[in-house]
């Protein structure tokens, strides 16, 4: 007893605050990718055509980038010969709709809060049911990480739930699986009404690698109604979260 | 010769290695194995008219040396596994793959349930039969962040006779994915066969390309990549020390593992901006150079890392109601690890003293080698002491590459991949051996890409483990294990 409670004293207090600002990542961490069209040269494909996963675009209007696509590989950095693509610190990465996630040089990504109603339907607790379907263990490790001492989503209301009928949601990780197609809607239709939905990672939003496999189903867009995308592969924990927080109106 | 023998990661001729019959093909694999030769991998490699050409590769642990032999068999060939236990995955595996039926085999249940065979869930379960038997059902969602797979426990009261794990819900056709490659997504595709292990497939990936494009990374660049392995083992062991405190409802300690863990990858986030290393390993070497200011901040960190970690951990070992918890818990036998070729951690923890970073050395620890634990006792206990011993070496090694990274380019150019060649390549995952084995065609194109996550071979052992064990125990032994649900799916 005498030395759990040193350890304790020794351990420290380690919750990192988060308002919604800077949280300390990595001088390499890749967030929002910064295009600049000026750099652009017309006819140039080099980016598109590194790309793992279809996730650059050139459109009459200029260069787009699907991060909900993207895998944050950072080849098409290296590829422009311009240096017009970037991939900035800023982790604030999630959207609430699907066509949000499609940087162009000057659309930024937003989210919209839920609805007043159902903000206060949840008040300040939200419990979600997470399902991996087909997820590598790369978004799952991520997502539990919101549970450890340091980013404590509990903190916030957030929490993962062991039964769907304790849930207000399900939050999907994975291209969604033919193997795992059934559980995930038997798991969606177990959550009382009203409920939301959360894709997070590249896969889970649009099948990522994975896409086009004749073993997945590109993800969970037309399987569910998803009210928010948290794109990355996986996305950090502090994107979830933020995600999260500003879909809760809470940021 | 029945053989053709090669290293780690050094490529041979495709027709070098022999095709015999099926009946030799047994007899000189079963005899390998007798003399003290580990089952690598079994796996079809090509199928034509009806006939599918059979390929074996078998570990000579003590000399590094791997045998490889193949054969052609119809429609049916007598089994290995009646006769080598090991083999049995492996046997499920081509027989779901290739239609072909290892007769004899006890046991045929498809392995992932892929499109075009049965429906998953739709297939028989083992049975125990009799009074008060009972069966609980679990998965394939779980109650906790975790991937999916479906438990069936075969129960009399609380005690489990028989643990039958049935999984495939996480197939995504990885293999099938690679073949034709190396293409742009290969080495992402190779990151996510299991993502907590992200720079271990990695590198068995780069190993083969390397392998067989002639490929010498630098010094530099090899030191720098086993830092990041050794980063992702600490990470992952530190991490399931917690998840065993939590499971044993010891709280302290899960709490202080949770955050050490993401120290851990952290730490790995500095090297290369993701805490999982995606990115970092890379064919020819390592993403980039890092500062020197990185590698002193590593430094520090992980000095105050390993404080901690020391400090969380034992309050483990000194906990009664840990230890009672934890001793005589799921044992698996020596025997039974060494019968089912279990690897890694679980098996070194039964008493198994196999390491491929010190018994297959690539160039990635050609120049030092971090020390191997081994264990005796095959519970529970000894299975969290195996975590914690590797974790002290691992920090050992990462200062030994810390104080001294060695010189040379962060990265060395890729040529073309040899044609019509075989590769294996082995890398010491923290689950355990990773093994990756590759053929090119006449382009120098991956005609078949196998994989064998050390999941593959551990899930039984864990099945095995469980067997007269208290139902409620399965988490603690589970976790005991932590093995890989996407990484056995593919």
């Amino acid at each position: 007893m005498f030395k759990t409670l040193l350890a304790r004293a020794r351990q420290g207090y380690r919750t990192v605050a988060y308002a919604g600002q800077d949280a300390g990542l990595p001088a390499l961490f890749r967030g929002r990718p910064v295009l600049d069209p000026d750099k652009c040269v017309t006819g140039c494909t080099e980016c598109v055509d590194v790309c793992p996963t279809d996730a650059l675009r050139v459109t009459e209007s200029g260069l787009e980038l699907d991060i909900g696509r993207c895998i944050f590989c950072g080849y098409c950095i290296a590829a422009c010969p311009e240096g017009a693509i970037a991939f900035s610190r800023d982790w604030r990465l999630a959207a609430s709709k699907r066509e949000g996630l499609v940087a162009t040089a000057d659309r930024p990504l937003q989210i919209d809060a839920l609805s007043g109603e159902l903000r206060r339907l949840l008040g300040r607790s939200l419990r979600l049911r997470q399902v991996s379907a087909g997820g590598c263990n790369g978004c799952e490790v991520e997502v539990n990480a919101l549970g450890n001492v340091v980013f404590d989503s509990s903190r916030f209301g957030i929490d993962f739930v062991a039964s769907p009928r304790h849930a207000d949601g399900v939050l999907v990780t994975g291209p969604v699986t033919a193997n795992m197609k059934e559980a995930l809607l038997i798991t969606y239709q177990a959550i009382a009404e009203p409920k939301l939905v959360i894709a997070a990672g590249a896969c889970a939003i649009s099948g990522g690698l994975y896409r086009d496999h004749q073993e997945v189903s590109n993800g969970v867009e037309g399987l569910l109604p998803v009210d928010l995308y948290v794109p990355g592969c996986p996305p950090h924990p502090f994107t979830i979260l933020d995600g999260i927080m500003r879909l809760l109106g809470r940021l | 010769m029945h053989f053709a023998r090669t290293h780690n990661a050094v490529p041979v001729r495709a027709d070098a290695v022999p095709h015999v019959d099926i009946e030799i093909f047994r007899r000189v694999v079963l005899q390998a194995i007798d003399a003290g030769g580990r089952l690598l991998l079994l796996t079809g490699l090509s199928q034509k008219e009806g006939e599918t050409r059979l390929l074996a590769a078998i570990a000579d642990d003590a000399h590094g040396e791997i045998a490889l032999s193949s054969t052609i068999v119809g429609g049916a060939y007598p089994a290995l596994t009646p006769n080598c236990p090991a083999a049995h995955h492996f046997e499920r595996e081509i027989h779901e793959q290739w239609g072909v039926d290892p007769r004899g085999h006890p046991w045929l249940k498809p392995v992932r349930f892929p499109p075009t065979g049965p429906v998953i869930g739709k297939a028989d379960f083992f049975k125990v039969a009799g009074a008060e038997i009972h069966e609980v059902a679990v998965g394939p969602v779980h109650a906790g962040i975790i991937e999916p797979g479906h438990f069936r426990f075969n129960c009399h009261g609380e005690r489990v006779i028989h643990l039958e794990i049935s999984l495939g819900y996480q197939h995504r056709g990885i293999e099938r994915a690679l073949q034709g490659g190396p293409h742009r997504g290969a080495l992402h595709l190779a990151e996510t066969i299991a993502g907590d292990t992200t720079v271990g497939h990695a590198t068995a990936y780069c190993q083969i390309v390397e392998g067989l494009s002639g490929t010498a990374s630098s010094p530099r660049a090899r030191a720098l990549r086993a830092l990041a392995l050794e980063l992702e083992r600490i990470a992952n062991h530190i991490g399931d020390l917690g998840a065993l405190a939590g499971d044993v409802g010891f709280l302290p300690a899960a709490a202080y593992c949770g955050r050490l863990r993401g120290d851990a990858l952290n730490m790995t986030a500095l090297l290369c901006g993701s805490r999982l290393g995606r990115g970092w390993v890379r064919p020819g070497g390592i993403a980039l150079e890092p500062a020197a200011e990185t590698l002193r901040q590593l430094k520090r960190r992980m000095d105050d890392a390993e404080r901690d970690m020391r400090n969380a951990v034992d309050l483990l070992w000194k906990s009664s109601s840990v230890r009672a918890r934890f001793e005589n818990t799921g044992v698996l036998t020596r025997q039974a690890a060494t019968d089912l070729g279990a690897v890694g951690p679980a098996a070194r923890a039964s008493g198994i003293d196999r390491d491929a970073r010190r018994d297959f050395p690539t160039p990635l620890y050609s120049e030092r080698v971090p020390s191997v634990a081994v264990g005796d006792a095959g519970d529970v206990f000894a299975r969290a002491q195996q975590r914690w011993r590797e974790i002290e070496n691992s920090i050992a090694f990462v200062g030994q590459v810390l104080d001294e990274p060695a010189g040379g380019d962060a990265r060395s150019s890729v040529e073309r991949l040899a044609p019509n060649a075989v590769i294996p390549s082995i890398v010491e995952g923290w689950r355990g051996e990773i093994v990756h084995l590759a053929v090119t065609d006449q382009a120098g194109r991956f005609a078949r890409y196998k994989i064998v996550d050390p999941s593959f071979r551990n899930w039984y052992a864990l099945a095995i483990a469980m067997r007269g064990q208290a139902i409620m125990d399965f988490p603690l032994c589970n976790k005991s294990f932590n093995l890989s649900y996407c990484g056995h799916d593919l």
